[in-house]
């Protein structure tokens, strides 16, 4: 059986992966991307923190099954949102999105 | 399933009425595909009645919800309404303290719909005019849920419920770039703080093996792994509430949402996740240990948000990017409630709530109809707009004073209350930073007054009359100020209902 540190481990490069990729990649596509990485990272400590230390219930499969629901609506939201920026820059790098700034 | 627990939750139940109602008055009324055209053309033929309908509709709803559930209903026969009451095993919990949150959040909401009107009307909105009811309406219900949570999950949903929708308002705008900016700053923002949140969240599960909040404060117990926990907690509402090393998305977002999106983000969205932040610390972490450390976490934030967030105010020549950094500011009044989370704390951060909702969004809707008359909106383009509007100006000044706690209004009032209950919790370090900043903020809200009443200019914003549903929420505000600090009885009927840890 595979140990509670070896998942943990995994889940805490992917979220950390995911907050380093949230700072440092250009496209908003690839930011998109990091983000769901972080998401995805909690579904599993979620997932094994049920399996392995709590068995007794059910709380954290459900809470990873909607947080997965709940994602994916933001980023439907947020891809709605770049396909508009892109029709006005035809360009959706985070470089670009600068008029406001100071 | 007993399905008499629904009516324990009254006030969402009536919200989700009302926005039923709306949705399906949207699909009945001017059926045609080209509503926008449909409208304009029978308002060219003097037959308004179906537009006039589209508008006033969602408003009546609202100020018919707002009125039936504005007070708690709390006799005195029936005790256990008044300590609370609980549905869905615990999942949903309600205090009367929470019904009056939701009471001001409603309050607010009316006003935003008012000050929205005029806008509305115009050519580019007419298509869309009720998405925007019903985005604000589902925002709302989102923060209900969200403020009467008693589970994690629902906290969370809630919170998202609250969150999506408000970024498709920011984005609203949509053949604007700078709306469309605006909105992917706030969603991805938003995604990466409730990432931060839900990650901190799944640390405290694994530490207690669940997250109702009845059974969450035996559980916890002091380790770094509930305190990392409760920390990525913090940070994630942080984000929410725009407080100071999570506020750089704030004023960007604020500055490109339409300006009646802006009113409602810095009011209304700001208060529910302020007073969500003091009641989850104060029944999970309500343990010494954990108020040690979320004391000395709300220390620095507090300084930060008030003191940077001031700085940066004084040098901006936008006047809605300028009200994001005094947003910022005022979140960090606002949480200085949240110290120690006593009792008086909680009266004394609704309290703040209240007023500065009132003072906000007073301020909001005059930049709002002055930018609908003529797109104005730089600190520069209001020079002398006392000779040429002198009552809007008037009250514009009157809501800045109140902001900036000027004695007669009831800015003042809210801040002393919430000084004192700092002071009282025994941080007095803190309350002496807080008052020297009020003396900065005066400078900057003061340097407003003085465009509009001293500076000259060549060419000021011509004389217009406002709309009548602007009137009203003008109207609203200015009451607001002025009486929530003379009428006493209204921060004593609050403190009736707060509890805390002392």
């Amino acid at each position: 059986m595979i140990q509670l540190e070896y998942v943990l481990i995994i889940s805490a490069v992917m979220m950390f992966a995911g907050v380093y990729g949230f700072l440092t990649r250009r496209s908003t596509l690839a930011i998109l991307l990091s983000i769901e990485l972080m998401l995805n990272s909690t579904d599993i400590n979620f997932a094994v923190f049920n399996r392995m230390l709590h068995p007794e219930g059910h709380e954290g499969y459900f809470f990873a099954l909607f947080s997965i629901a709940i994602s994916a609506a933001e980023s439907a939201v947020a891809i709605a949102i770049m396909i508009n920026i892109y029709r006005m820059l035809k360009n959706i790098s985070v470089d670009k999105l600068e008029k406001m700034k100071w | 399933m007993d399905y008499s627990q629904f009516l324990s939750m009254q006030q969402e139940v009536s919200l989700l009425a009302v926005i039923l109602l709306v949705f399906l008055a949207d699909l009945f009324t001017c059926g045609r595909l080209e509503r926008g055209e449909a409208c304009a053309l029978s308002e060219a033929n003097g037959s308004t009645c179906g537009c006039r309908f589209r508008t006033f509709f969602p408003m009546v709803l609202l100020v018919l919800h707002t009125v039936l559930n504005l007070l708690p209903w709390c006799c005195e026969g029936c005790a256990q309404v008044c300590s609370g009451k609980e549905a869905f095993g615990g999942m949903y919990q309600s205090t009367p303290m929470m019904t009056i949150v939701k009471s001001v959040l409603n309050v607010g909401t009316v006003v935003v719909f008012l000050m929205a009107g005029n806008w509305l009307k115009r050519a580019e909105n007419r298509i869309k005019e009720n998405e925007f009811h019903l985005l604000v309406l589902f925002t709302l219900l989102g923060m209900y849920f969200m403020i009467s949570s008693g589970h994690f999950l629902m906290f969370f949903i809630g919170l998202e419920l609250a969150s999506i929708p408000m970024t498709a308002l920011v984005a609203y705008d949509k053949q604007r770039y700078e709306s469309a900016e605006a909105g992917a700053k706030y969603i991805l923002m938003a995604l990466f703080s409730s990432a931060l949140l839900l990650y901190g969240l799944s640390l405290i599960y694994g530490a207690a093996g669940t997250l109702y909040f009845d059974a969450l404060p035996e559980k916890v117990s002091f380790s770094w792994l509930t305190v990392l926990g409760m920390l990525l907690f913090i940070s994630g509402m942080g984000f929410k509430i725009s407080l100071v090393p999570f506020h750089l998305w704030t004023a960007d977002t604020y500055e490109g949402a339409p300006t009646v999106v802006t009113g409602y983000l810095s009011v209304i969205s700001k208060g529910a996740a302020a007073f969500v932040l003091f009641t989850v610390l104060v029944k999970i972490f309500g343990a010494v240990d954990f108020v040690g450390v979320w004391n000395e976490a709300f220390f620095w934030l507090i300084i930060a948000s008030i003191t940077i967030a001031n700085l940066f105010a004084i040098r901006q020549k936008n006047l809605k990017r300028f009200m994001a950094f005094s947003a910022i500011s005022q979140a960090g009044y606002l949480v200085l409630g949240v110290m120690d989370g006593t009792a008086q704390g909680m009266t004394a951060l609704v309290f703040y709530l209240l007023v500065y909702m009132a003072a906000n969004l007073g301020a909001f809707a005059v930049m709002n109809v002055v930018e609908q008359n003529c797109g104005k909106i730089g600190l520069d383009d209001y020079d002398g707009l006392y000779q040429t509007n002198p009552k809007l100006a008037f009250l514009m000044t009157l809501c800045l004073f109140s902001l900036a706690g000027i004695p007669p209004f009831a800015g003042f009032f809210s801040k002393f209350f919430i000084f004192m209950a700092a002071f009282n919790a025994g941080h007095h370090l803190l309350v002496f930073i807080a008052l020297v900043n009020t003396v900065i903020s005066l400078y900057y809200y003061l340097l407003i007054v003085k465009a509009m009443y001293i500076k000259k200019s060549d060419a000021p914003i011509a004389a217009f009359r406002s709309d009548c549903g602007t009137r009203l929420a003008l109207l609203i505000c200015l009451a607001g100020v002025i009486l929530f600090g003379l009428a006493g009885c209204i921060y004593s009927y609050i403190d009736s209902f707060s509890y805390g840890l002392k």
